[in-house]
């Protein structure tokens, strides 16, 4: 009976006693914590800086018509400097729009060829290829933009300038292929192989099987795919810099030079003294490109959850 | 011993009278080098439900799935032997598509494709290249009849398929097989994720589907081989043991013990 109690006492002492796991399972939440909202302070950190740096011009030199409606920038004019970002917009956007004519078909045709039809080996091999191409460095790019594309396009289409909307898309295109090449592969690959199994045994053929099921089901991998592109599109900045031509011009063609937002930022930044109206201006441009990734993700989710919803 | 003999040669006779569907000689089905399935050599009948019984790893699903070419997504599987599909060697075809459509397959476990239940069901008609909106409907809302599904989903076949319960989607997956409208039927097991009624249900459309087309019935519940199947054969460790008649075996009619002890139960 004594012996009874005591181990009952001992048991009462453990209820309230705090060991070791106890205190390290403690730690390690409060590590993970720590890990997962740094995250979100550092993207309010982020907007929070760029804003505040960017919110002089904003609020005093701002003017939208300006802005979003003038093609000349020439912030450099002590006079009278104008800031239009109209021609930087359609840089950027006729780059990643000519990059991305590129990137999607090329990304997707790569993916479902390593997905669906390459097997063992080769299918090892490609996919560590398309890894390493997606390690290539932007200034690596932009020095092939800058040295090989250049003469390769002056050649081909008898143009005076090769460093164009042309150069920088196919650059940009390349640049942006593997990594949307390898989401698109791996939304594939979680498409389970009963799907395709339950296709062929209906006797589609290998591509009806594809084109009926295995895209249909992967399709919010493959859209996010895509987006992930287009926001490298419009972040890219150093092999923009170098394969546009940096030239601010509302290109009419392909073979015009244009300049990008992304680039203007990049070029002129260290220019530009301290909390000066340019410096603003540069970070509301800054403000705009954060908005822009930011309309792009918020895009994809609304449609990713509409197509879970349905 | 004498009545035996006599229900013997009135079952030839009246096999005989049929045509022969698909005819399997010799044939042994390999794993990576590791047998599944050897030395097996049957014919199934047209207009018959041919039943296959028998316990795990007896090489059932790996028989089906040699029989479509399904063969053709694993690379380890190794198929030796000469299967013919009307008199046709299956090995020899040029169009594996054509023939693979021709034999409609039900998994063990439903594959709701992840499309509408409509479209699941119009993707066969579809592959053959029927376009005309009213056909569509006509074979999907058929389909779905024979497969006692259309009560349930009429009013919302526009939502996915992969949403249907379990027992619905294995409905749903025979509605497309019928879609296909196929000269064989395959079934492996079709009843495991499907409940007792519905499972009868299933059975009672099957009995009606004999008269068009040869249906191939893998199961390992004994007893819906008795209740269905014409004939039935005893697969054991990559082997057929036994075909015979149904109501023979079950009335303990056997060449071999082992086929009795795995019917009524005596099996360790």
């Amino acid at each position: 009976m004594a012996k009874l109690e005591s181990s009952s006492k001992q048991m009462d002492d453990l209820f309230d006693q705090r060991n070791m796991d106890w205190y390290f399972d403690k730690l390690v939440q409060m590590i993970v914590f720590i890990s997962g909202i740094s995250a979100i302070i550092f993207v309010v950190g982020i907007f929070v800086f760029v804003t505040v740096e960017g919110m002089g011009f904003l609020l005093e030199g701002f003017s939208f018509t300006e802005v979003f409606g003038s093609e000349y920038w020439e912030p450099s004019d002590e006079d009278d400097p104008e800031y239009g970002m109209l021609a930087l917009i359609a840089g950027t956007a006729s780059v990643t729009g000519l990059a991305m004519l590129i990137a999607i078909p090329f990304s997707l045709g790569a993916a479902i060829y390593i997905a669906e039809f390459s097997t063992g080996k080769t299918r090892e091999y490609l996919k560590v290829l398309v890894e390493l191409l997606a390690a290539i460095p932007s200034v690596v790019w932009g020095f092939i933009g800058l040295s090989i594309m250049n003469p390769l396009i002056i050649e081909t289409f008898d143009v005076p300038v090769g460093l164009s909307v042309l150069n920088a898309g196919i650059i940009l295109g390349l640049m942006a292929a593997p990594i949307m090449t390898s989401i698109a592969e791996d939304a594939l690959k979680a498409v389970p192989d009963r799907y395709r199994e339950a296709a062929e045994a209906l006797g589609a053929t290998r591509w009806q099987v594809i084109y009926k099921t295995v895209l249909p089901a992967a399709k919010n991998g493959l859209l996010g795919a895509i987006l992930l592109g287009v926001g490298r599109g419009f972040g890219e900045t150093m092999a923009v810099l170098m394969a546009t031509g940096h030239s601010v011009n509302i290109p009419g063609s392909v073979f015009d030079s244009v300049r990008a937002l992304t680039a203007t930022i990049a070029a002129e930044l260290g220019e530009t003294a301290v909390g000066s109206e340019h410096y603003q201006v540069l970070f509301s441009i800054g403000i705009f490109l954060f908005l822009i990734t930011f309309i792009i993700n918020l895009t994809a989710d609304l449609i990713v959850r509409g197509i879970k919803n349905q | 011993m004498v009545e035996k003999t006599v229900v013997d040669t009135e079952f030839d006779r009246v096999v005989k009278a049929q045509k022969c569907k698909i005819e399997v000689n010799d044939l042994t089905i390999s794993y990576a080098g590791k047998a599944a399935l050897s030395d097996v050599s049957l014919k199934i009948y047209e207009n018959e439900i041919f039943g296959i019984i028998g316990p795990a790893n007896a090489g059932k699903t790996s028989f089906l799935k040699s029989l479509n070419l399904m063969n053709t997504f694993d690379a380890n599987m190794k198929v030796e032997g000469d299967i013919r599909f009307n008199n046709r060697d299956i090995h020899q075809l040029r169009n594996v598509y054509a023939l693979r459509s021709r034999i409609g397959v039900v998994f063990p476990l439903p594959v709701g494709l992840p499309l509408t239940i409509y479209e699941n069901v119009a993707l066969s008609p579809r592959l053959r290249g029927i376009k005309d909106k009213t056909s569509l409907d006509q074979i999907v809302e058929r389909c779905l009849q024979r497969a006692a599904l259309w009560d349930e989903v009429k009013d919302r076949l526009n939502s996915l398929g992969s949403l249907l319960s379990g027992g619905q989607q294995q409905r749903l997956t025979i509605a497309r097989a019928l879609s296909q409208e196929p000269e064989v039927l395959m079934l492996d097991e079709f009843s495991i994720a499907v409940d007792p009624v519905t499972t009868m249900r299933i059975e009672d459309v099957l009995k009606e589907l004999k008269h068009e087309m040869t249906i191939i019935l893998v199961t390992n519940l004994v007893q819906q081989a008795h209740r269905l199947a014409d004939r039935t054969a005893f697969f054991l460790d990559g082997k057929c043991i036994e075909i015979g008649d149904t109501e023979a075996l079950f009335n303990g009619e056997v060449k071999d013990p082992l086929t009795l002890d795995y019917i009524e139960g005596r099996f360790g």
